[in-house]
């Protein structure tokens, strides 16, 4: 049933349709409206699930943890300075083959204090060993958390899903609310095949040498290969019930494009817009969004962009030292596989606006230049 | 699609005007988005909130540059903001006065709308005479000027999304949309 809803809330219905039967969080600007929305579903009666009010981030995750260890579906959601005290937790959770699916409004880290969208707290926690999603739309929010949930308990690997603080988080949207009936249909409880139980105990987290931890690695990288051919797979599924089809990369008129914008989150959507009016003056640009970070789509990436002769990324986030972590991301997926040049481009850092205008002149820009370039700081008041 | 961006002060409703709006139009069929300014409100301040109306999923994420039509939701405003910064050439301008549209100096590349809708918010026990919520009368008469959303649709966004006084909501719409 089509209803509106803010995306905050659409990541809360998402929990409550995947009946998750755990949640520990604590409040965050811009995040506290999932949490709150959540309670309320509970209080209601709308959802079975036992709600832990904890005292920080750290204590969200651990709670987490220990739920989902016992084989209950655990959820919590946070952002920015919330997402950074979780941090030990969130590498807790994946080396523990732990499926907590999780929610991150993407807000700035401070100081200078920030509530706006900003990709830096949860690239960050690029290297946890979680799955991780840049929604790109209220509907994405609420299909993400059923599917990373069903991905998930496969995989055996938590999910980070992420979106743009305000642009998604308290903007109002048309949402497509599966019944709760086909939700169970297409995603069955959770049922562990090692779980904490007093009645069959057993030992877990327990001191491991150099003879095995290697192996615990080697075991997870394996699964987060596996998780790139299911998040497929049960993109198919979720499909068939719904009609709506997420992919690792969603690619938009790349197929003869000159120019490939390489782009996540909200400004996705934007620079589709930007390549519909960039089209119509007869410029061949495309778009490629990246929907999952973590696994890398390699694979998928090479094939979207392979008949193009320029690429611009454009990161809302930087790695200070270097440049924009997605350019880094995808130049090392090019090496030694392509010669396409890649231009890498900053916007919309701090919640700075991107408009389909700065877009386009980010098309113009690269047209015109001859030689790519490691980062282009757009809009950056000097 | 449509692009509307609505002033008001920290309190008004104008953030609730813009839900209202785009709830209706989605009752209407319509594709929507609606989303305050991304700043720190504070109660008497200036604030600013956006509704895009459209017949296909709105993908544009970004804020409302170039509105078609712009909401006042508080006169005193016109000597503090710019209101008509970006506003498409014949775009309509409607204003919460007790005054006659001529009597604002906006130029003339605009049309200018005006209904009193403290009074009416007051008539209805709407917030306080002091600070009257405006926000659905205002709404009652936007949909009458602009013709984009039916009266009946507009009390179905205020059912849906006004927690309390749905009542007295729509009957501030109603009035607002007949004295126009």
């Amino acid at each position: 049933m089509k209803k509106t809803m803010i995306g905050n809330h659409a990541a809360s219905w998402g929990a409550q349709l995947s009946r998750v039967q755990v949640i520990a969080a604590y409040p965050i600007t811009p995040q506290t409206l999932i949490v709150e929305k959540l309670s309320e579903i509970v209080a209601d009666g709308e959802l079975d699930a036992k709600f832990i009010k904890v005292e920080s981030e750290h204590s969200a995750m651990s709670a987490c943890i220990g739920a989902s260890a016992t084989g209950a579906r655990a959820y919590t959601a946070t952002s920015a300075q919330g997402l950074a005290l979780m941090h030990e937790m969130l590498h807790w959770a994946a080396l523990a083959r732990l499926p907590i699916v999780m929610t991150n409004v993407n807000r700035a880290m401070a100081p200078g204090w920030s509530i706006w969208a900003d990709q830096n707290d949860s690239l960050s926690q690029r290297d946890t060993g979680m799955m991780h999603i840049f929604a790109s739309s209220s509907q994405d929010i609420l299909d993400s958390t059923i599917i990373s949930y069903k991905v998930s308990e496969q995989v055996l690997l938590p999910t980070l899903i992420s979106f743009d603080a305000f642009f998604l988080s308290h903007t109002m949207e048309v949402v497509d609310m599966p019944p709760i009936t086909d939700v169970d249909k297409f995603l069955p409880p959770y049922n562990p095949e090692y779980k904490l139980d007093v009645n069959n105990p057993r030992s877990f987290g327990a001191l491991t040498s150099e003879e095995h931890y290697y192996e615990f690695r080697y075991k997870m990288q394996n699964a987060m290969d596996d998780a790139v051919g299911l998040i497929k797979k049960e993109g198919r599924e979720f499909e068939k019930l719904t009609g709506r089809y997420y992919d690792l990369v969603h690619s938009y008129k790349c197929e003869d494009a000159d120019l490939i914008f390489v782009t996540s989150g909200t400004i996705a959507e934007t620079t589709n817009v930007a390549v519909d009016e960039l089209r119509k003056d007869g410029k061949k640009v495309g778009n490629l969004k990246i929907r999952v970070i973590r696994p890398y789509p390699k694979q998928d990436i090479l094939k979207a962009v392979k008949n193009c002769s320029k690429i611009a990324v454009i990161d809302r986030n930087i790695s200070c030292g270097y440049h924009g972590i997605f350019a880094q991301e995808l130049k090392g997926a090019l090496y030694n596989e392509s010669d396409i040049p890649v231009w890498g481009y900053l916007a919309g850092i701090g919640g700075r606006d991107v408009k389909v205008d700065d877009i386009k002149e980010i098309a113009d820009e690269t047209f015109k230049s001859k030689k790519p370039v490691d980062m282009i700081m757009k809009g950056v008041k000097i | 699609m449509i692009e509307i961006r609505m002033h008001g002060r920290g309190g008004q409703g104008a953030v609730k005007a813009s839900f209202v709006l785009a709830e209706a139009a989605f009752q209407g069929g319509k594709y929507v988005q609606a989303f305050p300014r991304f700043g720190v409100e504070r109660r008497g301040a200036p604030v600013e909130a956006f509704t895009r109306i459209d017949d296909k999923p709105v993908q544009i994420r970004s804020q409302i540059y170039y509105p078609d039509a712009v909401i006042v939701l508080d006169q005193t405003l016109i000597e503090v903001v710019d209101v008509t910064k970006g506003l498409k050439k014949g775009g309509c301008i409607l204003i919460n006065s007790d005054k006659k549209p001529k009597k604002y100096d906006l130029g003339n590349e605009y049309n200018i709308y005006t209904i009193d809708a403290t009074k009416i918010a007051v008539e209805n026990n709407l917030g306080s005479r002091a600070a009257p919520i405006v926000n659905t009368a205002i709404v009652g008469a936007f949909v009458k000027i602009t013709g984009i959303v039916k009266l009946d649709d507009v009390k179905k966004g205020i059912e849906n999304s006004i927690p309390r006084n749905k009542e007295e909501n729509k009957k501030a719409a109603t009035q607002a949309f007949n004295s126009i």
